[in-house]
């Protein structure tokens, strides 16, 4: 008979328990999200011997079990609930040899819940070249528990955990610091209070501002009346009990540690003096973005060529080989088409997150915080908030997903509200042709007018993302911790299979998450665009047949093709909407485009070739198709103030189905991309509103 | 007796209190603690934020934080 055993793995950020994580559990594992909250939930598999498995939980890296983010309340929510399904048998504290004494801390609060508790010192490989001694079978003694030594970069020291993990039973739960010292009649009162408790439970209930389980809940509540400590009472008590725990984690460790200075290598400070130097630190930091973005774009233009090339062929290997008909029709134009959408942003995924979890392993993440902390302040948005901002310029899916780092809620939230705003590379091929039909040629400065345009629509894009950001931070009213503190961690070179399983994890839950939206708009748009109510759509091919007699055969088809998209349900949206883009200088027909380029702004092109009658992919042909447009009143369609007043609704709407789907995911609900898509809107109308009142 | 904002780029101090109500707990938890010592390894432009080694741990905090740890300089 097999059994399984719950194993919650805990420890600081930066020792290697991800990588524990991932040398144990490998592909096994799954990545979900705690209920009603955004944080990661990572769960894995890993057969301990031939009966047992153990289901473990990666949980998020904290520095002591007081929570003061999502992250760290998920922690001691799950520690203090056993009715939760997931209610560890066992802890495993992953400490990292270089900062024992700081790691232990941990170690000591998980281990006084009564939790048997495992200490796994990582890195165990390094102890010899930084110089540290460690007597083991004292620090099993004084700490009460079982050691495991490994190295998660050398693979070492697995199997002899397996083993510990096996015979946890041993291990002694009882508590190594007792809590009443730090004021023994305040909790003498809660003790009489709640005789069957345990006192150090009961404290950190009353400690943290978390949410507990149904028993918990009620729990506090009686609690409240014996609260008699203010806030401030409470967090000089905490400061007792940190100093408490370190104490006997000194006398601990002065029995067992020793390290020899004059070993440890100056690596890191060398390292340091340049990575984050006040000039030069920001010009490598600059370099390095250039090479990403420079990389993603061109490395991810191979890649997407080809699978636009694949769907593009499996569109008309299943239209030329399947009976005709609607359901062919629905295969080869609105399925094909709509996977082809998702798998599209595979390629720009896996490189940013290639580059950016090279730069998380490194440890060089970190500087980047310190470096931009103070610039991006200033906005309400977190020194990490500069990757996404300046991903964005490639994709905004990418860059939404990379917010996932950035601790606190509230920043993320606005960063990832904020990202879209950015110029992203679907609107270039839409400024291009917009450039070139309206933007007049000439210099200034040597600068041609149409470049310059170009530059502007990336600036504007840039402020707009920061000012946005500074309204939010001041009017969106989210609890969030205000405080900064990161640690810098020791430089390191990263480990491959950690790279390779945040990129697997991170297309995954785009393609598994995003994905199913973004089908079902599409295949929604595609029946839109290809249906329409009355005789002009069902017989549009008589019509311009009858119209037209003299055309050849490919001339009708073109013909025929826009007539329909003009007849379909699309286009008479695009008829119904007129009235309310007329005062922005535009027609009906571009707001065909608008509404079909939601699936993604570049549709905005072939769309106005569609309508335009033009082979899609002759670009000067549709610039002098739209450079000849006539207005009903007699004018130029597309003039400086509708070009312009069209290109800045292109820069600030939310004309991209793809991010919503994102954002959702991101935010896990509705609500955000709703606003998102409600608000942009209105600031894009009422913006291309005004330029094109006043340039006109 | 200065606030740790003030200690130079360099300079060895020990901590010699903090205004514990002005002080993330986090920042206590990752050795912030009287009798620790403390140095400044990088300031950011316009000394914002620190880049600090407080016992063996190090990290950055902003200096409006910073204001409220007091340190005497070690010669």
């Amino acid at each position: 008979m097999s059994k399984s055993l719950n194993i919650a793995l805990l420890g600081n950020p930066n020792t290697g328990k991800t990588s524990l994580f991932n040398s144990l559990t490998g592909l096994s594992q799954k990545v979900g999200n705690y209920p009603g909250v955004t944080v990661e939930k990572k769960e894995g598999v890993c057969k301990l011997d031939r009966t047992t498995e153990g289901y473990f939980i990666d949980l998020p890296g904290t520095y002591s079990i007081n929570s003061s983010s999502i992250d760290e309340s998920i922690v001691v929510e799950l520690l203090l609930n056993k009715n939760n399904k997931d209610y560890p048998d066992l802890a495993l504290v992953i400490a990292d040899v270089e900062n024992l004494k700081r790691n232990l801390l941990l170690f000591t609060q998980v281990k006084d819940l009564g939790i048997p508790t495992i200490l796994v010192i990582n890195m165990a490989d390094q102890m010899k070249r930084k110089g540290i001694s460690l007597d083991i079978p004292i620090l099993e003694q004084t700490l009460e528990t079982k050691i495991a030594l490994v190295s998660t970069r050398e693979n070492t020291g697995l199997d002899e955990l397996k083993k510990l993990i096996l015979d946890y039973g041993i291990i002694s739960n009882k508590p190594l610091i007792q809590i009443n010292s730090i004021d023994k009649k305040y909790f003498e009162n809660l003790e009489n209070a709640f005789p069957r408790q345990s006192i150090y439970k009961l404290w950190l209930i009353i400690t943290q501002d978390a949410n507990f389980g149904a028993i918990q809940r009620t729990l506090i509540s009686d609690i409240s009346k014996f609260q008699t400590k203010s806030k401030s009472e409470i967090k000089r008590l905490q400061q007792k009990e940190t100093i408490k725990r370190y104490q006997f984690i000194n006398g601990v460790l002065k029995k067992c540690f020793q390290i020899d200075k004059a070993s440890a290598t100056d690596f890191r400070s060398k390292l340091d003096r340049v990575l984050i130097h006040k000039f030069w630190g920001y010009l490598i930091f600059f370099s390095i973005l250039m090479i990403i973005f420079q990389s993603i774009f061109s490395w991810s233009e191979v890649p997407m060529d080809f699978i636009d090339n694949c769907f593009n062929y499996l569109s008309s290997v299943a239209s030329n080989n399947l009976p005709s008909g609607v359901f062919t029709d629905l295969l080869s134009e609105g399925i094909i088409p709509g996977l082809g959408g998702i798998v599209i942003f595979i390629p720009q995924i896996a490189f940013l997150f290639l580059f950016l979890s090279i730069l998380e392993e490194t440890g060089y993440m970190s500087r980047v915080v310190f470096l931009m902390d103070r610039g991006l302040r200033r906005f309400g948005l977190s020194g990490k908030s500069i990757i996404p901002l300046i991903s964005g310029t490639a994709c905004a899916i990418p860059a939404i997903m990379s917010t996932r780092n950035i601790e606190s809620w509230k920043e993320r939230l606005i960063t990832i509200l904020v990202t879209p705003f950015t110029t992203c590379s679907a609107r270039l091929p839409v400024y291009a042709i917009l450039i070139a039909v309206v933007i007049p040629d000439g210099y200034f400065l040597g600068f041609s007018y149409k470049g310059l345009m170009l530059m502007f629509l990336y600036l504007i894009g840039f402020l707009m993302a920061l000012g946005i950001a500074w309204i939010l931070t001041k009017t969106l009213s989210i609890h969030s911790k205000s405080y900064f503190v990161i640690e810098l961690p020791n430089y390191k070179i990263p480990l491959i299979k950690n790279v390779a399983l945040t990129v697997w994890e991170k297309t995954k839950s785009f393609v598994e998450g995003a994905g199913k939206i973004i089908l079902a708009i599409s295949i929604l748009l595609w029946i839109l665009a290809s249906y329409g109510p009355g005789e002009n759509f069902n017989q549009a091919e008589n019509i311009i047949q009858k119209k037209y007699p003299e055309l050849a055969e490919k001339e009708i088809e073109l013909k025929t093709n826009s007539f329909k998209l003009q007849n379909s349900y699309v286009g008479v949206l695009g008829r119904s909407i007129e009235p309310i883009i007329t005062p922005l200088g535009y027609d009906w027909k571009i707001g065909i485009a608008i509404i079909t380029s939601f699936a993604a702004r570049e549709v905005f092109v072939g769309t106005l070739a569609t309508i335009y009658s033009v082979q899609n992919d002759d670009n000067d042909t549709i610039k002098n198709k739209m450079a000849s447009e006539i207005r009903k009143d007699g004018k130029l369609l597309f003039n400086l103030a509708s070009g312009t007043s069209l290109m800045i609704f292109y820069a600030f709407a939310m004309q991209c189905m793809s991010t919503l789907a994102v954002v959702k995911k991101e935010t896990n609900s509705w609500k955000w991309p709703l606003g998102q898509l409600f608000f942009m809107t209105i600031l894009a109308y009422f913006i291309s509103f005004l330029t094109y009142q006043i340039l006109s | 007796m200065i606030p740790l904002s003030q200690l130079k780029f360099g300079e060895n101090a020990c901590i010699e209190s903090t205004e514990i109500d002005k002080i993330p707990l986090k920042l206590i938890e990752m050795g912030c603690l009287p009798g620790n010592f403390v140095t400044i390894i990088q300031k950011a432009p316009f000394d914002d934020p620190l880049y600090l080694k407080v016992d063996e741990t190090h990290l950055a905090i902003r200096k409006e934080t910073a204001k409220f740890i007091f340190v005497k300089l070690i010669k």
